[in-house]
């Protein structure tokens, strides 16, 4: 059976489409779901897009952490459904505290759009389980609020539990540690601020280095059944 | 009505690039000496009297969504609405 793989619209995401079509390319059957849903649909796996969600106001994913459907996503990601949150999306993990730590403006105060040198830095989650160890792969990156901060015992503890799982080469943002990316103790739920969904087709993006996260995540769900 | 004010502000720790920028900016224009963090202002309009129990509650709000307790601290305060100074702090 084809893996389903949702993904949430909030108002205001802007690649939940692109998310949404990378899903199809890898085979996967894409399920939208939109924020005020009242369930998950029973998907094999969750993807919070990226985009400006209720306008970036107050704080990135700040309001979208209460949005009806985020309730079912906290409880389904504690019970271990695959959640991969990107951009914005990696942001609304953190604000929902699926996730240690918060994203400020970058460094610099620029927007950032480009194409970014990235290393896979651990192999131990659902979404990245099909890199090679320190692969070296480049994604599209482009925010203006992507610089990763969190406590000094909270960075203690991501760089001891080998939760790091994305660094970038050539930190663009002045993110701690060149974070670009982390996961939660258990490795199923992932979020990065650059957008896998854009590299999985070499029509419309650089290259294909994208297309592994949902691999991985599918070869993940198949085992399960 | 009475008005309850929210101060939200970076934790010291946190680097603040927007407070940066302009203190950069106060030194070109000539204002020495200053140093700029920048947070936010939550005005919070109370039906009725700002009891206990009423900024407890919006203690709670501030610590839900006002502020983002990783990065940020605040403060609750009650604001005399017609002169507009402030009566003490909590």
């Amino acid at each position: 059976m084809s893996t389903r793989i949702g993904v949430v619209t909030f108002p205001g995401s802007l690649d939940d489409h692109d998310a949404l079509r990378a899903v199809r390319q890898v085979g996967a059957t894409p399920v939208p779901l939109w924020h005020a849903h009242d369930g998950l649909d029973g998907v094999d796996a969750l993807i919070l897009p990226g985009g400006f969600s209720y306008g970036d106001y107050l704080r990135c994913g700040a309001i979208a952490r209460f949005a009806p459907l985020m309730g079912e996503v906290i409880k389904a990601a504690g019970q271990g459904l695959p959640v991969l949150g990107i951009c914005n999306g990696f942001q609304v993990l953190c604000e929902s505290h699926l996730l240690p730590g918060a994203l400020i403006r970058n460094a610099g105060l620029r927007f950032v759009c480009k194409d970014q040198r990235l290393r896979v830095e651990t192999r131990d989650t659902v979404w990245t389980s099909q890199y090679e160890p320190g692969q070296e792969i480049t994604l599209v990156l482009k925010n203006g609020e992507g610089s990763y901060v969190a406590d000094a015992e909270t960075l203690a503890r991501l760089e001891g539990e080998d939760q790091v799982v994305f660094r970038y080469l050539g930190n663009p943002n002045g993110s701690a540690n060149d974070i670009a990316g982390i996961t939660n103790e258990r490795g199923n739920v992932v979020g990065l601020m650059p957008h896998p969904e854009h590299n999985v087709d070499p029509l419309t993006g650089p290259n294909t280095d994208g297309t592994t996260f949902l691999t991985s995540v599918i070869s993940h769900v198949q085992a399960l059944v | 009505m009475a008005r309850v004010v929210v101060d939200v502000m970076p934790k010291p720790e946190i680097l603040d690039p927007q407070g940066k920028a302009v203190t950069g900016a106060l030194g070109r224009l000539g204002f020495e000496g200053l140093s700029v963090r920048q947070g936010k202002r939550f005005e919070v309009e109370v039906t009725g009297e700002v009891t206990e129990e009423r900024l407890e509650q919006i203690r709670q709000a501030a610590e839900k969504l006002f502020a983002n307790t990783v990065i940020e601290t605040f403060s609750v305060r009650i604001e005399d609405v017609s002169t507009g100074s402030t009566d003490g702090s909590a």
